[in-house]
């Protein structure tokens, strides 16, 4: 229960202390003091009316005492004058939410790739430095340097807490939904989900951001996919989308993720994710209609350039009949390092009846194949010859 | 907060600009120059006329032009004074060296004592 309240409160209250005291390190420890305090003290006198402001009440008043002791202290050693006066009530009761200066600021393209994402699941998503290290397999201590890194960056640069104006918008949101779909990627890892975890991200920017189609496309996307999850695995193979058990499937947030996309299309949402959860929402209909997800797979392609891209416009035209065009189509892209090039060439020569070069195929796909699972269904595909 | 823009471009591609490109990026250098928030502005000779003094030991060596490999170069610099980096982030891309030449601007804060 407290948990749950702490999750849920983690990053605005950071969010707001970073605004106030404008440096993450002492709005992350003050924050802290004032969850081990709530943590203490609410089990017993029961959840206040506001937590949110509670907790950053508490956490402004603390970092208040620790600045207000520090400058004590400097002047007792006689380094500074006398310590200035410092407002030590804090009377708002209404907190603003600058969740969006902070999701701006953590997924800033000064910083590298890996710190904007530790650093999004850190500050916003509230998880343990422990976590995110088990998430990504690296140690905690090679984590925290990443985080401090990051941290210090934004301090010595001067990268700014705040949503980026007008003319740089377009391009910073891009930057913040690529970090999110780099966090759902990432998949189920440790004990952290953190395809759950981008979802959540996710929500939060889409109440942030009701406006932005690409926002609610990004969200209906990760929820469409997510909805799959447990279909897509029996026990550790993998399973395709033809031969998922769909009882398996989360329905609710099926449906949720189709309210979502709807959303995006009524902003006028045409942008990549918008049409990726599209794709994703049409195949889980029964029968699929592969001839239209042949054309919107054009339409992406069109949009982003990406010859992985045009590899699923061929899968979409063999599914709606057509193998040989579909292998025409692939074999004019370049794609000879990716192992599912491999194996879709490999899929539609044995469905062409070319056994031995489909046989080679498989084999490449193999060669290049990284995880378990998917060397378990290459081999099991290549028994079946 | 004061920062640093370390402009590196191409010569071979200034060279390949039109004359009325060419006036166009020299405007907008000035224009920059000119901005209130630009402490100060070199523009450099180009790289030909550089030399480099290494320490080697306890002598000094003294050679002709400059180091890079690179096909771009150092072509000038400016001190910018600015609330944050991404003020800076946003004169960078508007210069010419980067919307005209294809050059690469590095953005640095300054070392303040």
């Amino acid at each position: 229960m407290l948990g749950k309240i702490f999750r849920d409160e983690w990053g605005r209250v950071l969010a707001s202390l970073v605004g106030y005291l404008g440096d993450f390190d002492k709005a992350e420890d003050a924050a802290q003091e004032a969850f081990a305090i709530a943590a203490q003290r609410w089990p017993d006198t029961g959840v206040p009316d506001n937590p949110g402001a509670w907790l950053v009440t508490t956490a402004r008043n603390k970092a208040i005492d620790r600045i207000r002791r520090e400058r004590t202290l400097a002047a007792k050693l006689h380094l500074l004058g006398a310590p200035e006066a410092v407002a030590d009530e804090v009377t708002d009761t209404v907190i603003k939410d600058e969740r969006l200066e902070l999701i701006f600021t953590c997924c800033h393209p000064a910083l590298p790739l890996d710190g904007q994402v530790a650093l999004t699941l850190r500050a916003l998503g509230g998880l343990a430095t422990a976590e995110i290290a088990a998430a990504f397999l690296v140690s905690e201590e090679t984590m925290k340097r990443r985080l401090t890194r990051a941290k210090a960056k934004i301090k010595a640069t001067g990268i700014p807490f705040a949503v980026p104006g007008a003319r740089l918008l377009p391009e910073r949101l891009d930057a913040v939904l690529a970090v999110l779909y780099l966090i759902y990627n990432e998949g189920y890892r440790g004990r952290v989900d953190l395809g759950a975890e981008a979802i959540r991200l996710g929500r939060v920017l889409a109440t942030l951001m009701p406006e932005e189609p690409e926002v609610h496309g990004l969200l209906a996307l990760m929820l469409i996919h997510h909805a799959r999850r447990d279909a897509r695995f029996a026990g550790d193979d993998l399973v395709l989308l033809d031969e998922q058990d769909r009882s398996l499937w989360d329905l609710d947030q099926l449906a949720e993720g189709r309210t979502v996309l709807g959303r995006a299309y009524a902003l006028g949402g045409r942008g990549a994710y918008a049409v990726q959860a599209l794709i994703a929402s049409m195949q889980t209909r029964e029968p699929i209609d592969w001839a239209r997800i042949a054309q919107l797979y054009g339409h992406l392609a069109a949009l982003t350039g990406s010859p992985v891209v045009e590899l699923n416009r061929a899968v979409a035209v063999a599914q709606a009949g057509d193998p040989a065009q579909a292998l025409r189509a692939i074999d004019r892209l370049d794609l000879d390092g990716y192992r599912y090039f491999h194996s879709t060439r490999g899929e539609l020569l044995r469905r062409l009846g070319r056994a031995e070069e489909a046989k080679a195929a498989y084999r490449k796909a193999l060669d290049l194949a990284t995880s378990t699972p998917e060397r378990r269904f290459l081999t099991r595909r290549l028994d079946e010859f | 907060m004061l920062y640093a823009m370390m402009i590196h471009t191409d010569p071979s591609r200034i060279q390949a600009l039109s004359a009325a490109d060419l006036e166009t990026a020299y405007a907008e250098y000035l224009e920059l120059a000119h901005d209130p928030r630009c402490v100060s502005f070199a523009q450099l000779q180009p790289a030909d006329t550089a030399t480099c003094v290494k320490g080697d030991g306890d002598r000094t060596l003294i050679t002709d032009g400059p180091f890079a490999d690179t096909k771009e170069v150092l072509g000038g610099f400016c001190l910018i004074e600015a609330a944050d980096l991404d003020e800076v982030l946003e004169m960078a891309a508007r210069s010419p060296a980067v919307r005209w030449v294809g050059g690469t601007i590095e953005v640095r804060p300054v070392a303040q004592s």
